[in-house]
């Protein structure tokens, strides 16, 4: 398979996100100054205020030094604090604050996760073993939601393909299986059944191993929040972000296409592929466009998220308003 | 204007002032155009809900009274509609009107949420005493369209959650439930003998 290689970024030009947030931090407390002082005496209790740093981001460690992706957009990142308060991970409630908001009790270590199915090496791992054999890659990559939203994360994390390869899949592993913890008691959305618990996800083995694919860790250089999908995650960033399973514990190699959350919940309106895909509207809404968080006007969405340099190969041939 | 009156125009513009307050100090998260539009459409509905609520209430607790701010409540409704609008028409969309007309071509919760607001326009320009006059016995005919805008409302956002139909449903029950209360048996002029003496509803018009 050939894979073309973006330009490098490089990381000069990245703004650090000590920035992003004095930046934001500035822009607050300037216009706290003038807005806060003439109504929040007039209307007590209105004024909650942003906290300084999101919940849960405080004390994460730091993931040491990572290793430069060729992969990595060339774009303008999404500040921390939005990519750590404006979150689609349902386990912790619906609303996008939800997640940041009620993830404080989810403990993400220690964590295991089990690998079944058809390779030769199956087994239970802890986490730590998990990652060991592979080095922590930067990946600066565009998230598009399917609520035609979009941003730019840089995760930390590994290539999933190399992942895999360690447990020697055979030749009936034509699909790989994830499915998420159940720990209603620590996630209290899934005491309710707004969607299937726990979540799962899949993948054709070939988009599995394709090395855009990622198991991401951290985010920012740092270990990755509750929020998004901690302790370990999947990250394709050619497809809409709900494929991105959070909170791993188990993956399975499998002959058939494995079932997916969304898809159970709605067949008609999220199908097992969901690559992002411009043409291919949502039953409901246009897939046209997308709101970059932090932009005003919405811009063009891209073939495959802007990644079909890179993966419109793997489904030549195929129908993609009927595979959606 | 009463002070009772007056205090619900102030009330009223709460919200309001609530959303132009994040707006200024930028704690309207991540999402701020996301935010508007769901704030205005969610305060769209509760005042359509409460306008609609005044006519049972009055019936049920004897509360004449309450006639007075019901032109009010639907006004408001009115406004926070045309927030909810505009804000889809200007923030979200931008004017590119060719991306709306698809939309409301195409996306049926866009469709019937444009269609509830448009039929709201003609309550809005005949809500004047002098208007309610001109129509006459035609007026309450055309403002029963309000039933239809409520309905057509709650549709709307029950048709464009992803999952989580709670807010929705919850909001659709209470519609269903001041629908029922205005059925004829159910009516307090049948049930309490000599309720309304001339057999007309005491609408006052202030």
């Amino acid at each position: 398979m050939l894979i073309k290689k973006p330009d490098d970024i490089q990381p000069s030009e990245i703004t650090p996100e000590s920035v992003y947030l004095e930046r934001r931090k500035f822009i607050r407390n300037a216009l706290y100054a003038g807005a806060a002082g003439t109504l929040a005496l007039t209307v007590p209790g209105l004024v909650t205020g942003k906290e300084q740093t999101p919940p849960g981001t405080a004390e994460l460690a730091p993931l040491g030094k990572l290793v430069k992706s060729p992969y990595s957009a060339k774009e303008e990142l999404t500040p921390f604090e939005d990519v750590t308060t404006y979150n689609n991970f349902y386990e912790f409630g619906t609303d996008k604050s939800d997640p940041s908001e009620y993830s404080g009790r989810f403990k993400p270590r220690p964590w295991s996760i089990a690998v079944e199915g058809e390779c030769a090496n199956p087994g239970v791992f802890n986490l730590e073993d998990f990652i060991k054999p592979h080095k922590l890659e930067e990946r600066i990559y565009r998230l598009r939601c399917v609520e035609a939203w979009s941003m730019v994360i840089p995760w930390v994390g590994i290539p999933l393909g190399a992942v895999l390869k360690r447990f020697e899949p055979n030749s009936n592993a034509k699909y790989v299986a994830f499915t998420t913890v159940f720990r209603p008691a620590e996630m209290p959305g899934q005491k309710r059944s707004v969607l299937e618990w726990p979540y799962v996800e899949g993948l054709r083995i070939d988009e599995a191993m394709h090395p855009l694919t990622i198991l991401a860790v951290g985010l920012y250089g740092k270990v990755l929040p509750n929020q998004n999908g901690a302790p370990i995650r999947l990250v394709v960033p050619w497809k809409y972000g709900f494929k991105g399973i959070k909170s791993i514990v188990k993956i399975a190699f499998t002959r058939n296409q494995p079932p997916t959350t969304w898809n159970i919940s709605a067949p008609s309106e999220y199908g097992f592929y969901s690559n992002v895909n411009p043409e291919v509207d949502h039953p409901r809404w246009s897939q046209h466009r997308e709101r970059r968080i932090g932009e005003f006007r919405k811009r063009e969405t891209l073939m495959f998220n802007g990644y079909a340099e890179q993966v419109a190969s793997l489904y030549s041939g195929m129908d993609l308003a009927k595979n959606f | 204007m009463t002070a009772v009156k007056k205090s619900v125009f102030v009330l009223s513009l709460v919200p309001f002032a609530v959303l132009i307050f994040n707006a200024v100090t930028d704690n309207l998260g991540t999402n701020p155009i996301e935010a508007i539009r769901l704030f205005t459409g969610d305060w769209t509905l509760y005042f359509l809900l409460l306008t609609l609520a005044v006519t049972p209430a009055r019936r049920m607790f004897h509360w004449n009274e309450l006639i007075r701010y019901r032109r009010m409540l639907g006004l408001y409704a009115f406004f926070y509609a045309n927030l909810h609008f505009f804000s889809y028409l200007i923030l979200d969309q931008f004017f590119d009107w060719q991306e709306i007309w698809k939309d409301v071509l195409k996306r049926p919760y866009i469709t019937i949420g444009t269609a509830a607001f448009v039929l709201l326009i003609p309550l809005a320009l005949t809500s004047t005493n002098n208007m309610m006059k001109r129509l006459g016995k035609n007026w309450k005919r055309l403002h029963s369209l309000i039933y239809i805008t409520g309905t057509l409302g709650i549709l709307h956002f029950l048709w464009l959650v992803k999952a989580d139909v709670r807010k929705p449903l919850l909001l659709g029950a209470v519609l269903i439930t001041l629908l029922v209360l205005r059925l004829p048996y159910l009516n307090v002029k049948n049930l309490v003998p000599g309720y309304l003496k001339n057999g007309r509803d005491p609408v006052r018009v202030d």
